[in-house]
C-alpha cells in the first residue's frame, strides 16, 4: 500500500463514514421520536410520507432546505451565523476519538474502526463535546431577543452544572479500567467479565440522568421549554441554521448514547461472555451489537421525554447541586474504599 | 504523530462539511429582501418592549457558574490518580482523601452562603 492510500485516502474515508453515521442516525432519531412518542400518547404521528412515514424526515429536510433564513434586524450577525456551524462540527468533532469496535483484518491490511485514538481519549471527548455550548450563548445573545437570551442562559448553566456529577462518574470508570483510552476500557471490560454499568450502577444512573441534561433533552429541557420560552436559545433561527441546531442536539444523543454503551455496557462485546451455551452470540459482529446497544439507549431518549413531566427550573439546579453531586462523590469514595479494602 | 494528522484531517472535513451544506443551501433556498415586521424579534407578536434584550440577568448564573469552575477543576485533577492509583497505593488515596476534604469546606460553605440555590427567598 502506497503512504499516499494509507496516511489520506483511507482516512478520508473512514471520515466520511464516521460523519455520514451520527446524520444517518439522526434521519433515524427523528423519525422513531415523532412515532414512538405519539404511540405512547395514543396518536399515529407522521405515517403518510412513505412506508409508515420512514421518508418524514426527508420530507423535513427537503422542507427546510428551502426555507427562507430570516435575521432578526437588532442581531449580531457575524455570531448569528457562526454560531450553528459551531454547535454542528463542534458536535461531529467528538465523533473522532469514539472507537466503534476492535481492528478489523481484510486481507493483509489492518483496518482500525476509529480514526484517531489517544490515551486521554474520554477526556477529549468530554471537552471536545462540551464546546457546542460555546455555540448556544453565542446564539442566543447574537439573536438579541429575550427568549434566546434566556434560553441560552438556562442552557449554559444546566450543561455546566451537570458536567461535575458525569465527571465524577466517568472517574469511578477510569479508577476501574485504569485507563482513559476509550478502546481499553472496552478491553478491560472484556477482561474482567462483568460490565461496569452492573458492577457500579451509582455510576450508570448518575451518568445517565446527567447525559440527558446535558443534551437538553426532556424531562430536563429547560433551555427550550416551549411552553415557557418558545423554542429556547434557537428561536429566531430559522430554516437550515434551525436545522443545525436540531442536528447537533441529536448527534449529541448519538455521541452520549455512544459514551454510556463504550463505559458501562461493554462496547461492542457481546452479552453474557462467560456463558459456553450463548457461544453463538459471537458470531454476530461486534459493530451489530454496538449499534443494538446505542438504539435502545436512543429509545430510552424517547421513552424517558414521553413518561415525565419537565423539572422547574430550581428544581433542576436543586437536583443537580445538593443531590447529584454528593451523591456521585459518595459512590466514587465507595468505589475506592472498596478497591482498596480488597 | 499519525494521530494528530488525523485528528487535523476529521476538523478539516468536519468543518467543511458544517459550512459547505450551509454554503449550499444559501444557493437554493427561497430569497427575498427582508423588511417589516419579520426581522423583529420574537415577542408572540407584538412589537418588543425594549430596544435590546441584553439587560441585567440573574447575578445566580454568575455565582453557579463560579462555583462550577472550582469543582470542575478538582475533579479533572482527581483523573491522573484514577489511573496510575495501583502505583500509588495507599498513600496516593490518603492524598486524595485530604483533596476531597478540602473540597468538601468549599461545598458546604457554598452551600450554606446560599450559592446553590436558584429561589429568591430559599436561601
Amino acid at each position: 500500500m502506497t503512504p499516499f492510500v494509507a496516511d489520506v485516502l483511507i482516512p478520508l474515508g473512514k471520515i466520511a463514514a464516521v460523519i455520514l453515521y451520527p446524520m444517518v442516525m439522526v434521519v433515524v432519531m427523528i423519525w422513531l421520536e415523532r412515532r414512538v412518542v405519539a404511540l405512547m400518547q395514543g396518536r399515529l404521528g407522521p405515517n403518510r410520507v412513505g412506508f409508515q412515514g420512514v421518508l418524514q424526515p426527508v420530507a423535513d429536510a427537503v422542507k427546510l432546505f428551502f426555507k427562507e433564513d430570516i435575521i432578526p434586524r437588532q442581531a449580531d450577525k457575524l455570531l448569528f451565523n457562526i454560531s450553528p456551524v459551531l454547535v454542528m462540527f463542534s458536535s461531529l468533532l467528538a465523533f473522532c476519538f469514539v472507537p466503534l469496535g476492535e481492528p478489523v483484518r481484510i486481507g493483509t491490511t489492518t483496518l482500525t474502526l476509529w480514526i484517531a485514538d489517544s490515551p486521554v481519549g474520554l477526556l477529549i471527548v468530554l471537552g471536545l463535546s462540551s464546546i457546542s455550548v460555546f455555540g448556544v450563548i453565542f446564539g442566543g445573545w447574537a439573536s438579541n431577543s429575550k427568549y434566546p437570551l434566556m434560553g441560552a442562559l438556562r442552557s449554559v448553566i444546566q450543561v455546566l452544572s451537570y458536567e461535575i456529577p458525569t465527571g465524577l462518574a466517568v472517574l469511578t470508570v477510569v479508577f476501574l479500567a485504569r485507563s482513559m483510552d476509550l478502546v481499553e476500557i472496552v478491553r478491560r471490560q472484556e477482561a474482567s467479565g462483568v460490565w461496569y454499568g452492573f458492577l457500579m450502577p451509582v455510576s450508570f444512573v448518575v451518568f445517565w440522568i446527567s447525559a440527558v441534561a446535558e443534551t437538553n433533552r426532556a424531562p430536563f429541557d429547560l433551555p427550550e421549554a416551549e411552553s415557557e420560552l418558545v423554542a429556547g436559545y434557537h428561536t429566531e433561527y430559522s430554516g437550515m441554521k434551525f436545522a443545525y441546531f436540531y442536528m447537533a442536539e441529536y448527534a449529541h444523543m448519538v455521541l452520549v448514547s455512544s459514551l454510556v454503551v463504550i463505559l458501562f455496557f461493554g462496547g461492542w462485546l457481546p452479552p453474557f461472555q462467560g456463558v459456553k451455551a450463548l457461544a453463538f452470540l459471537h458470531a454476530v459482529p461486534g459493530f451489530i451489537w454496538y449499534l443494538v446497544k446505542i438504539m435502545f439507549f436512543l429509545y430510552l431518549y424517547v421513552w424517558i421525554r414521553a413518561t415525565l413531566p419537565r423539572y422547574r427550573f430550581d428544581s433542576l439546579i436543586r437536583l443537580v447541586w445538593k443531590w447529584l453531586i454528593p451523591l456521585a462523590l459518595a459512590n466514587f469514595l465507595v468505589v475506592a474504599l472498596v478497591r482498596f479494602l480488597r | 504523530m499519525k494521530n494528530y494528522w488525523y485528528f487535523f484531517l476529521f476538523l478539516i472535513v468536519s468543518v467543511l462539511f458544517s459550512v459547505g451544506l450551509l454554503g449550499f443551501v444559501a444557493l437554493i433556498r427561497y430569497r427575498r429582501r427582508l423588511v417589516g415586521d419579520k426581522c423583529e424579534p420574537y415577542e408572540c407578536g407584538v412589537d418588543p418592549a425594549t430596544p435590546t434584550a441584553r439587560e441585567s440577568t440573574s447575578i445566580r448564573f454568575y455565582l453557579l457558574t463560579l462555583v462550577f469552575i472550582v469543582f470542575e477543576v478538582e475533579t479533572f485533577f482527581l483523573f491522573p490518580w484514577a489511573v496510575v492509583h495501583d502505583k500509588l497505593g495507599l498513600f496516593g488515596f490518603v492524598e486524595v482523601l485530604v483533596f476531597l476534604a478540602i473540597l468538601l469546606v468549599g461545598y458546604v460553605y457554598a452551600w450554606k452562603a446560599g450559592a446553590l440555590e436558584f429561589r429568591r427567598g430559599d436561601e
